[in-house]
C-alpha cells in the first residue's frame, strides 16, 4: 500500500508543478488543484497508514491517528474556498484582459 | 482564564460578519462598526502591551483543553509589540480609506476587519497548524482587498499574487506534514521539545521542513528569490489597502522569528543554524535589490514597494546575526519601517489627487497643486524615511550598525545597507525637485483633504515619538529579544508539566 500511496503522490505532485508552469491560467487553476490534492493525500499520510483501524482509541488493538484526519479536512475546505476564487479571478482577469494568459499579455498578440 | 486574549481575534472576525450581514444598512453604520472595532484593538494592543511588559506568557487554551492537545493563544512581547503595531497602522488606514475609497467596491469594511483577524491571529497563536489557517485568513482577505476597486492592473497584479500565494500554502502544508510525521505534534512548544529530542538519523529531513518553512514565510516576507510579485500587487492596490499590506511582509518576518528562534533552536546541533546561513547572503542581496529598485522605479507607488522590499532585507540581515542587540534593533527598525511605508502609499496618493496627468508616475512633468504644503510634508517625510534624525528611522539604523559592528561579518551589512540608503535619499530627492522644485503653480489646483493631509503629518509625528521615546522604547524592545532567545521560558508558560523532563536538553 504505501509504494502504490507513494506513486500517487508523485504522480500528482509531478502533473501539479508542470501544468503550475504552464503559462495559461486554465492550466496553471488545474496545476494548483493536483498540487493541493497531492498535498492533502501527503498529510493524510503522516499519520501512518493503517488499514481497517477506527480513529477513536479502545475499539479495536490498533486505532487511527485521528490530528491528520482533521487536519486534512480543514486543508480541504480552505483548499476548495481558495479554488474557488482563483477560478473567478481568472475568469475576471480573462475578461478584463481579453486574453488568458499568466502575464496578462499575449506574447504572440503584442509582437504583431 | 481570562478570555480578553481571545478578542483581538473574535472582534473583529464578529465585526467583519456584522458588516457582511447590515451590508444594506447606510454606509455610515458600516463604518462606524469598523471604527469601533479597529478603536477597541488600539486599546487591546495597548493592554496586551502592558501585560507582556511584565516579562510573563499570557496563555489562552480554546475550550480549556491542556497545551498540547488543544489550541493554545499565546501573548509574549513580541507578540504585544506586533499586535498594538497592527492596530494603530489598521486606525489609519481605515481612517484614510474612510475619504472615499472604501465606496468604490464592495465589502472593503468588512474584508478590512477579517484581515485584522487574520493578522491578529497569526501573531497570537501558539500553533503551527493554526498558523497556517490565520495565514490563509489575512491571505484571503488581502486577496479581495487587493482587487478593490476593480480594473485591469489589479486584475493582473492580484492573479500573480492569488497563485503565487497558493503554491506557498500547498508548500507550508507539506512542511506541516513532514514535521507531524516526525514528532507527532504540532503545538510550537511540544515541537521544540521532540525536534531537540529527535534521533540523529531525523535530522536531514527536519531541516528540510525547516527550510520548506523558510521558503513558505520568504514568499510572503519577500525575500530575494521570491519576492518578484511584490512592486507589481503593491503598486496596484488602493492606497489605503497598500499601507494596511505594509504589515503584511512582517507577518512573514514575524513568523521566521517564532519558528526559527523557538522550534528549532533546542537541542545540541540546533536546526536553524542551516536557515540562519541562507538567510544571511539572501538577506543582503535583497537589500540591494531594494536600493536598485528604489533607484529604478517609475512611480511613487513602485519606489514605496521597492522601500518595502529594502526594508525587509535590512531586518533579516539584522536578524540572522542572532544577538540580543541585534533582534532589539531590527524590531525597533521593523515599527519604523512599517508605519513609514504605509506614510509613503498614502502620500503618493495624496500627491497623485493633485496632478493634472500621470498620478504618481515619474514621466509626467506637469505641474502640482498645494506644492508649498504638500512639498513640506513630502520632504520631512523623505528624511524620515531616509533614516537621517531626527525621526525613528536614524534611532534604528544607529542602532543596526552598533549592534552589527560587534560582529565580524557585520561589515558587509555596514557597506550595502549605507549603499542603499544614499540610494534611497538620492532616489527620493530626485522625485522632490522634479515635482516641487520648479516655476510655475498650477492654475486651479483640485482641492486639498485637508483631513487625509492630517492623518499623514501625524503619522509621520508618530514617527518623531517613537525617536523621542526611543529610551523606553528600546528597553522594552531589549526585553523582547532576550524573550526570543530565551526560548525555554515559552516552552515552560505552555508545557509547565514538561519543564521536569526536558531539564537535560541544553539550549
Amino acid at each position: 500500500m504505501e509504494l502504490l500511496y507513494a506513486i500517487t503522490l508523485g504522480v500528482l505532485t509531478t502533473c501539479g508543478v508542470y501544468l503550475l508552469l504552464r503559462a495559461r491560467t486554465f492550466t496553471v487553476i488545474l496545476g494548483l488543484t493536483l498540487l493541493s490534492h497531492a498535498v492533502n493525500l501527503y498529510l493524510f499520510a503522516s499519520g501512518r497508514l493503517v488499514a481497517g483501524a477506527p480513529a477513536i482509541i479502545g475499539l479495536a488493538e490498533r486505532s487511527a491517528d485521528p490530528l491528520p484526519q482533521a487536519l486534512v479536512l480543514t486543508a480541504i475546505v480552505i483548499g476548495f474556498a481558495m479554488t474557488a476564487f482563483v477560478v473567478v479571478l481568472a475568469l475576471k482577469a480573462a475578461v478584463e484582459l481579453r486574453n488568458d494568459h499568466v502575464d496578462g499579455e499575449n506574447p504572440d498578440e503584442d509582437r504583431a | 482564564m481570562n478570555h480578553a486574549l481571545i478578542l483581538p481575534i473574535l472582534l473583529p472576525l464578529l465585526t467583519g460578519a456584522g458588516q457582511l450581514l447590515c451590508y444594506r444598512a447606510p454606509f455610515a453604520v458600516q463604518r462606524l462598526l469598523g471604527f469601533a472595532s479597529t478603536g477597541w484593538l488600539v486599546l487591546l494592543g495597548i493592554w496586551a502591551l502592558a501585560t507582556a511588559g511584565s516579562g510573563d506568557y499570557l496563555l489562552y487554551q480554546a475550550g480549556n483543553w491542556p497545551a498540547p492537545f488543544g489550541i493554545v493563544l499565546v501573548l509574549d512581547r513580541l507578540a504585544a509589540i506586533m499586535l498594538a503595531l497592527t492596530a494603530v497602522l489598521g486606525l489609519c488606514c481605515l481612517v484614510y480609506a474612510s475619504g472615499g475609497t472604501d465606496q468604490r467596491g464592495a465589502h472593503f469594511h468588512a474584508l478590512f476587519q477579517f484581515q485584522l483577524a487574520g493578522l491578529n491571529g497569526a501573531f497570537l497563536t501558539g500553533d503551527l497548524f493554526n498558523l497556517f489557517v490565520f495565514f490563509e485568513i489575512l491571505l484571503i482577505a488581502s486577496y479581495a482587498l487587493l482587487l478593490h476597486g476593480g480594473g485591469r492592473a489589479r486584475s493582473r497584479a492580484g492573479l500573480h499574487y492569488v497563485i503565487i500565494n497558493l503554491a506557498g500554502s500547498a508548500l507550508f502544508l507539506i512542511a506541516l506534514g513532514t514535521l507531524y510525521g516526525l514528532t507527532g505534534t504540532l503545538n510550537m512548544a511540544d515541537l521544540a521539545l521532540r525536534v531537540a529530542e529527535a534521533p540523529a538519523e531525523d535530522g536531514p529531513l527536519l531541516a528540510a521542513a525547516s527550510l520548506i518553512l523558510l521558503v513558505v514565510f520568504g514568499i510572503k516576507a519577500a525575500i530575494l528569490p521570491l519576492l518578484f510579485w511584490l512592486p507589481r500587487a503593491y503598486s496596484a492596490a488602493s492606497a489605503p489597502v497598500a499601507a494596511l499590506f505594509a504589515i503584511m511582509t512582517k507577518v512573514g518576518i514575524y513568523a521566521i522569528l517564532r519558528v526559527f528562534l523557538l522550534v528549532f533552536a533546542l537541542g545540541e546541533a540546533p536546526i536553524n543554524a542551516t536557515a540562519w546561513a541562507w538567510l544571511w547572503p539572501l538577506a543582503l542581496l535583497t537589500l540591494a535589490l531594494g536600493g536598485v529598485g528604489v533607484l529604478g522605479s517609475d512611480s511613487l507607488r513602485t519606489l514605496t514597494a521597492y522601500l518595502v522590499i529594502l526594508s525587509v532585507g535590512t531586518l533579516l540581515a539584522t536578524i540572522s546575526l542572532v544577538t540580543p542587540a541585534a533582534l532589539g534593533a531590527a524590531l525597533f527598525y521593523l515599527i519604523h519601517s512599517t508605519g513609514m511605508a504605509a506614510v509613503f502609499f498614502l502620500l503618493a496618493d495624496l500627491l497623485g489627487q493633485q496632478r493634472a496627468e500621470g498620478y504618481d508616475r515619474f514621466s509626467a512633468t506637469g505641474p502640482i497643486g498645494h506644492r508649498r504644503v504638500l512639498g513640506t510634508l513630502f520632504f520631512i517625510a523623505g528624511i524620515a524615511m531616509a533614516g537621517l534624525p531626527p525621526f525613528g528611522g536614524f534611532v534604528s539604523k544607529a542602532w543596526i550598525l552598533q549592534a552589527s559592528a560587534s560582529e565580524p561579518r557585520g561589515l558587509w551589512l555596514w557597506g550595502v545597507l549605507l549603499a542603499s540608503a544614499l540610494l534611497v535619499i538620492i532616489a527620493i530627492s530626485r522625485t522632490g525637485s522634479s515635482w516641487f522644485w520648479r516655476p510655475g503653480e498650477m492654475a486651479s489646483p483640485y482641492p486639498l483633504r485637508r483631513g487625509l493631509l492630517t492623518l499623514v503629518c501625524g503619522m509621520v509625528g508618530l514617527n518623531a515619538l517613537l525617536a523621542a521615546f526611543g529610551h523606553p522604547v528600546m528597553g522594552y524592545l531589549e526585553l523582547t529579544a532576550e524573550q526570543l532567545l530565551t526560548p525555554r521560558g515559552y516552552i515552560t508558560a505552555v508545557l509547565p508539566e514538561a519543564l521536569a523532563s526536558a531539564t537535560e536538553i541544553t539550549p
